[in-house]
């Protein structure tokens, strides 16, 4: 009887890569939609709650709170004020700015709610809450149906806001 | 175990593809109605729970959007599940057996239109083996369909006529997507999309949402007397898994649908009406058997969902729609059946009764 040496078993299989993909095509809905209509004209339109009169930048189609339809449009200012802010200091994939970089929560003149951007045109450690803001746009031949269209926020120059202004956004 | 019914009920016309609306307003009035129609005010419900899917929509966290539509300010006691709405209302009537809170707002709601849902679904295989090879939803089904012929369980006949009453009844429903009178022999002649399943065997892709308000003993009695509607009482629920493997069990049974509708005290129980959740005309004859409904069971008088399949709030429509026969007087017993997974994995039985 002959007899068979051992053979080695192979490498243990410890990975697969499996790569998929999925498509979508998104509806904004109608009130996001008619913000973007705006974005492309180069104005900000919120919407107002028709009940507890808050306006929404961006609206969604609904007030959060009072679970019914906004619907009455309301051209904002360019301006706002920081409420909050971050400085990101960490790098990550995908990162489309060069770190550091800061992120702010801003509530521009008119509106209820804050939105986030990106503060720029500023030293990093001069941003505080308080600080006046305005948009900048991107170029009109670039406008895409996009809140992009506004690249970021830079400093007025005005005094900054009293806390008290702002503090119920924290 | 407390007594709990289903008070109200509201869903939007399932669409093929809404390009004007986001799931939060197509929801919005959904919920709106529902809350209305069970003589609440919206600062009254204990507790809500919703059913959605982050892979239909496309979008992370999809559900917490959604929230606004139902409005929760002051802060309201909220839960998710990532499944039909039928499995959201299954959370609602465990919390409302805890005894603190009485009432409770379930919806579900999803846009299959987004995406494309046989290959979204292929994400519920199995990861490493299955999954890779992109076996899309209705193939998967068309396994179990060949199955059944092969088994001699049914005909493609059987499964045409499945179609053409879904589609009949369908008529009365105004919030169907495929309704209208067809013939057997007209439908038989179109081509399989996959054998052997041909476009009618499968339930069509649909836009939609659902809201269901569920109510415990004494308050949905007094509920109910102020909206003059018999409140539809839960008196069974149970929700059971077969195995991820599809070669693993034998597709012409439903072990899990046949557990779930005997723990829900229905199997070979006089039934009026059945709402059964089936996206394939052969699961339907399946499930009839699986489930135990007699000769005398009315089923799916809605259409079912071979007439309108809004994901993740078609199970819920089932029982929305078993409820409100309870609620007009036209039943007295009825069955709400809900599925998800491939060829029938989980399924859901709910048993109502009138008073």
């Amino acid at each position: 009887m002959s007899e068979q040496t051992p053979r080695a078993l192979p490498e243990p299989l410890k990975m697969i890569t499996t790569p998929m993909r999925l498509d979508y095509t998104i509806t904004p809905g109608e009130a996001p939609a008619r913000f973007l209509k705006g974005m492309m004209e180069g104005r900000i339109l919120g919407e107002r709650c028709p009940r507890c009169r808050k306006v929404y930048m961006p609206p969604r189609g609904s007030c959060a709170t009072c679970a019914i339809p906004t619907k009455e449009q309301v051209e904002l200012s360019s301006k706002g004020t920081v409420t909050t802010f971050c400085v990101v200091n960490l790098p990550f994939y995908g990162q489309a700015v060069e770190i550091p970089y800061v992120c702010a929560s801003v509530v521009l003149d008119g509106a209820d709610l804050p939105f986030f951007c990106l503060l720029a045109e500023c030293a990093v450690e001069d941003v505080r809450m308080g600080m006046r803001v305005e948009a900048v746009w991107c170029e009109p031949s670039e406008r895409k149906p996009s809140l992009e269209n506004i690249r970021y926020m830079r400093p007025t120059g005005e005094p900054d806001m009293p806390y008290e202004s702002f503090k119920e956004h924290l | 175990m407390r007594e709990v019914a289903v008070i109200s009920f509201a869903q939007a016309h399932s669409v093929r593809r809404d390009i004007i609306h986001n799931e939060v307003e197509i929801l919005m009035p959904v919920v709106a109605e529902a809350v209305s129609q069970s003589g609440l005010t919206r600062d009254r419900i204990g507790f809500t729970v919703s059913g959605s899917c982050d892979y239909l929509a496309g979008v992370p966290f999809s559900f917490v959007m959604a929230l606004d539509g139902v409005g929760a300010w002051p802060p309201i006691e909220e839960s998710h599940v990532e499944m039909d709405g039928a499995w959201a209302l299954a959370e609602a009537w465990t919390r409302l057996q805890h005894g603190d809170l009485d009432t409770a707002l379930v919806f579900g709601f999803g846009k299959s239109s987004v995406g494309e849902l046989p290959d979204v679904l292929t994400l519920q295989l199995d990861p490493y083996l299955v999954a890779p090879l992109w076996p899309d939803s209705i193939s998967v089904a068309a396994l179990q369909a060949r199955a059944m012929l092969d088994a001699g369980l049914c005909t493609e006949k059987d499964m045409a006529e499945v179609a053409v009453r879904s589609r009949r009844d369908a008529k009365s429903n105004p919030f169907a997507q495929l309704t209208g009178d067809f013939s057997v022999e007209e439908l038989l002649k179109q081509p399989c999309i996959s054998s052997p399943l041909r476009r009618h065997d499968c339930a069509p892709i649909s836009d939609g949402a659902s809201a269901v308000i569920l109510a415990a003993g004494d308050v949905a009695r007094a509920l109910c007397e102020k909206t003059g509607r018999t409140p539809a009482w839960i008196r069974g629920l149970d929700h059971r898994v077969d195995g991820q493997n599809l070669g693993g069990r034998d597709l012409t049974t439903c072990p899990s649908a046949r557990r779930a509708s005997e723990k829900a005290g229905a199997f070979g129980t006089p039934i009026d009406v059945a709402e059964i959740y089936a996206p394939f005309t052969h699961q339907e004859i399946l499930l009839r058997r699986e489930l135990g409904l007699g000769a005398n069971t009315k089923i799916n008088p809605s259409g079912g969902v071979l007439a309108a399949n809004p994901m993740m709030a078609a199970g819920l429509i089932r029982i929305g729609e078993a409820a409100s026969r309870i609620h007009r007087g036209e039943a007295r017993r009825a069955l709400a059946h809900a599925t998800s997974g491939p060829c029938l994995q989980q399924n859901l039985v709910c048993v109502l009764e009138g008073e």
